[in-house]
C-alpha cells in the first residue's frame, strides 16, 4: 500500500483517530506522518507528568506569598537555571538545584511523597556518617517517647546508645 | 565495536530473554518484576539540558566505570551501546523487548545502554536522568532484582560521583524520583478478571493505595493482552525494604484475586472457558495475517490455557516470546527491512506459526 497522503512511498504507520466518535484510519509514510505531526503526538505526549508538575507548582506559586523580584531571580549557579523554569519544565537543571531552590521545595517533594526526609540508601562513600545519623534521630524519637511514657530505665539505656553514637559520629568528623 | 555490536545482534533477533522464562514467585499470573533506580553525577546539567558534548562526556564517563567494573569481573561482563551507532530499527526492538524506554529510544546524542548477555540488567544512560540502572526478572522476585540493581549501583557508585544529600537522598531530575530514586513494579496477567470484568475495581482499589497501574508498553497501553504494570509512586520518605515489601504485599492480593476467579472460571464455566481457549489457540497457529493487537490478545487466552493445563505441551518461555513476536519492530527487524503494515500481519502470522509448531512436536 503507498501513502494515502503523498500516493509515492510506502505507508508505514497506520494512523487511527476518533473525533466526535467517528473513527478514520490513515495509512501514511513516515515522511507524512511527521509532516502532519502525528508522530509527535505519539511520542512527545503533552499530558505528561512534567506538565502535571508544571501545574502543581503554578498553584503553588499562586498559594504562597509572591516571590520577591530577588527571588523571581534567582538563578542555579551551575545549570543557570530560574525558579520560573521550573515551574515551567516540571525539572530540575542539576543536582545543585535541589539546594538553590531548597524553601521552595521543600513543601512541593511534601505534597508529592508526603515527607521531605529521605530515609533509605546512603551511598558507600557517606554511608557509615549518613547511616548513624539517621539512627541517632530514630533513638532521639524513641528516647522522647520513653521519657513522655515516664518509662526511664528504658530512656536511660537510649541515652547511652545515643552517646556512644554521637562519640563515633564526633571522631569521624574531625 | 565488534563485541557492541554482536552483544545488540543477539539482543534484537532472539524473541526471548530470560526475564520471561516463567522462573520465579507466583510466575502464573506474574510475569516479571522490575527495579530501577535513577542516579545523576554530581553538578552536571540534567539531560534534558545538556548539550552534545556534556552529554557525550557523561556518556564517556559511564563507559570508564563499566570497563573497570569488567575489569574487576565482579558481575557478567556489562558492554556500553552509543544508542547513535544503533539503526532506528533496532532502537525500537529494544523497547519491545523492555529494556529502553520509548524515550530513550528517540536519536540523541550521548544516549547510551549498559547490558549484559542475560539481559537481566540494563542501564539507560543520559535518559531523563544520566543513569538509570534496571533490573529485570522473571515471576514475583522484586527482592532478588533489588539486590541486583543494588550491586550494580554500589559498584558504579564507587567509580562515579552520585548526586545525593542526606536530607532528600539521590537528586533526580523529576523531583517525583528522589530520594531512593526507587521504581519498583510488577507485571501481572489478569486474563480471568478481565473475563469477570473485575479488573477495574481491583486495579482502582491498588491506586487507593498508593500505587500506580499502566500497561505493558507504559501510559496508554493499558488493558493490553490484560497485562498491567503495578509500581510505587513515592520515592521518598520509605525506605527500599519498605517500598518493595508494599508493592509485594499488594501484588499478592491481586494475584490472589485473579487465582479466584481463574477457579471459578473452571468450575462454573469451564466449557466456555475452554472454546475461547482452544479458539485462541487456533488461529494463532493457523492464522495467514495477524495485528499486534490481535496477536496480543489471543495470547492472552493462550497464556491462561497454558497455565491452566488446558493447553499443554508448550513452556511459558515459549508463549512470553509470543509478546514479543507480536510486536511491529521486531517483525520488521526479524526480516531485515522495514514493512507496510499489511505486509508486517502475513509476516507476523507465518513468525508465530513457524514458533509455535516447533513446541508441537
Amino acid at each position: 500500500m503507498t501513502c494515502e497522503e503523498c500516493g509515492k512511498n510506502p505507508a508505514t504507520v497506520r494512523f487511527e483517530q476518533v473525533v466526535n466518535g467517528k473513527r478514520t484510519v490513515m495509512n501514511l509514510c513516515a515522511e507524512c506522518a511527521q509532516k502532519k505531526g502525528v508522530l509527535s503526538v505519539l511520542f512527545q505526549p503533552t499530558f505528561s507528568i512534567n506538565s502535571l508538575l508544571s501545574a502543581l507548582l503554578g498553584s503553588q506559586m499562586k498559594g504562597l506569598p509572591a516571590p520577591t523580584p530577588g527571588e523571581e531571580e534567582k538563578r542555579c549557579r551551575i545549570c543557570g537555571m530560574s525558579y520560573r523554569d521550573f515551574a515551567r519544565a516540571g525539572r530540575l537543571g542539576c543536582s545543585r538545584c535541589y539546594e538553590t531552590f531548597e524553601d521552595r521545595l521543600d513543601p512541593l517533594l511534601r505534597r508529592i511523597h508526603g515527607s521531605g526526609r529521605h530515609m533509605g540508601k546512603a551511598p558507600l562513600r557517606v554511608g557509615g556518617a549518613a547511616r548513624a545519623r539517621r539512627e541517632l534521630e530514630d533513638l532521639r524519637r524513641q528516647l522522647a517517647a520513653a521519657v513522655a511514657d515516664e518509662a526511664y530505665e528504658k530512656a536511660a539505656e537510649l541515652r547511652d546508645k545515643i552517646k556512644a553514637i554521637e562519640s563515633t559520629l564526633g571522631r569521624e568528623e574531625e | 565495536m565488534r563485541r557492541e555490536g554482536s552483544l545488540l545482534e543477539n539482543i534484537v533477533r532472539r524473541s526471548s530473554s530470560p526475564w520471561m522464562d516463567g522462573s520465579g514467585t507466583m510466575s502464573d499470573v506474574v510475569i516479571s518484576s522490575r527495579v530501577r533506580l535513577a542516579r545523576n553525577l554530581r553538578d552536571v546539567e540534567f539531560p534534558h539540558r545538556m548539550d552534545e558534548k556534556a552529554a557525550g562526556a557523561v556518556l564517556d564517563k559511564v563507559k570508564q566505570a563499566v570497563s573497570d567494573v569488567n575489569a574487576r569481573k565482579a558481575m557478567p561482563e556489562l558492554t556500553c551501546i552509543d544508542l547513535q551507532d544503533v539503526s532506528p530499527l533496532d532502537r525500537q526492538v529494544l523497547v519491545e523487548k523492555h529494556l529502553v524506554s520509548p524515550q530513550h529510544a528517540q536519536p540523541l546524542p550521548g544516549r547510551g545502554l549498559v547490558t549484559r548477555p542475560d539481559e537481566r540488567v540494563s542501564i539507560m544512560v543520559n535518559e531523563e536522568d544520566h543513569l538509570r540502572i534496571q533490573c529485570l526478572y522473571s515471576g514475583l522476585e522484586l527482592d532478588e532484582a533489588y539486590i541486583t540493581a543494588n550491586g550494580m549501583d554500589d559498584l558504579l557508585d564507587e567509580r562515579l560521583d552520585f548526586a545525593y544529600d542526606d536530607r532528600t537522598g539521590f537528586l533526580t531530575a523529576c523531583p517525583t524520583n528522589v530520594g531512593t530514586g526507587l521504581r519498583a513494579s510488577v507485571m501481572v496477567h489478569l486474563p480471568a478478571l478481565a473475563i469477570g470484568d473485575e479488573v477495574s475495581r481491583v486495579l482502582s482499589a491498588v491506586n487507593k493505595v498508593g500505587l500506580v497501574v499502566r500497561g505493558l508498553y507504559g501510559e496508554g497501553t493499558e488493558g493490553q493482552g490484560n497485562v498491567y504494570q503495578v509500581s510505587n509512586q513515592i520515592t521518598l520518605g520509605q525506605t527500599e525494604k519498605e517500598i518493595l515489601e508494599n508493592l509485594s504485599l499488594i501484588a499478592k492480593q491481586v494475584v490472589a484475586e485473579e487465582k479466584r476467579y481463574r477457579e471459578t472460571l473452571m468450575k462454573n464455566r469451564r466449557t466456555a472457558l475452554e472454546d475461547r481457549i482452544f479458539r485462541a489457540w487456533g488461529i494463532l497457529t493457523n492464522a495467514r495475517s495477524m495485528s499486534s493487537e490481535e496477536a496480543v490478545k489471543l495470547w492472552s487466552d493462550v497464556r491462561l490455557g497454558v497455565e491452566l493445563g488446558l493447553i499443554e505441551g508448550p513452556d511459558v518461555t515459549h508463549i512470553n516470546e509470543i509478546l514479543v513476536i507480536a510486536q511491529p519492530h521486531f517483525v520488521m527487524r526479524s526480516h531485515g527491512r522495514t514493512m507496510t503494515p499489511e505486509e508486517r500481519d502475513i509476516a507476523r502470522a507465518e513468525l508465530l506459526r513457524r514458533h509455535l509448531a516447533t513446541m508441537r512436536s
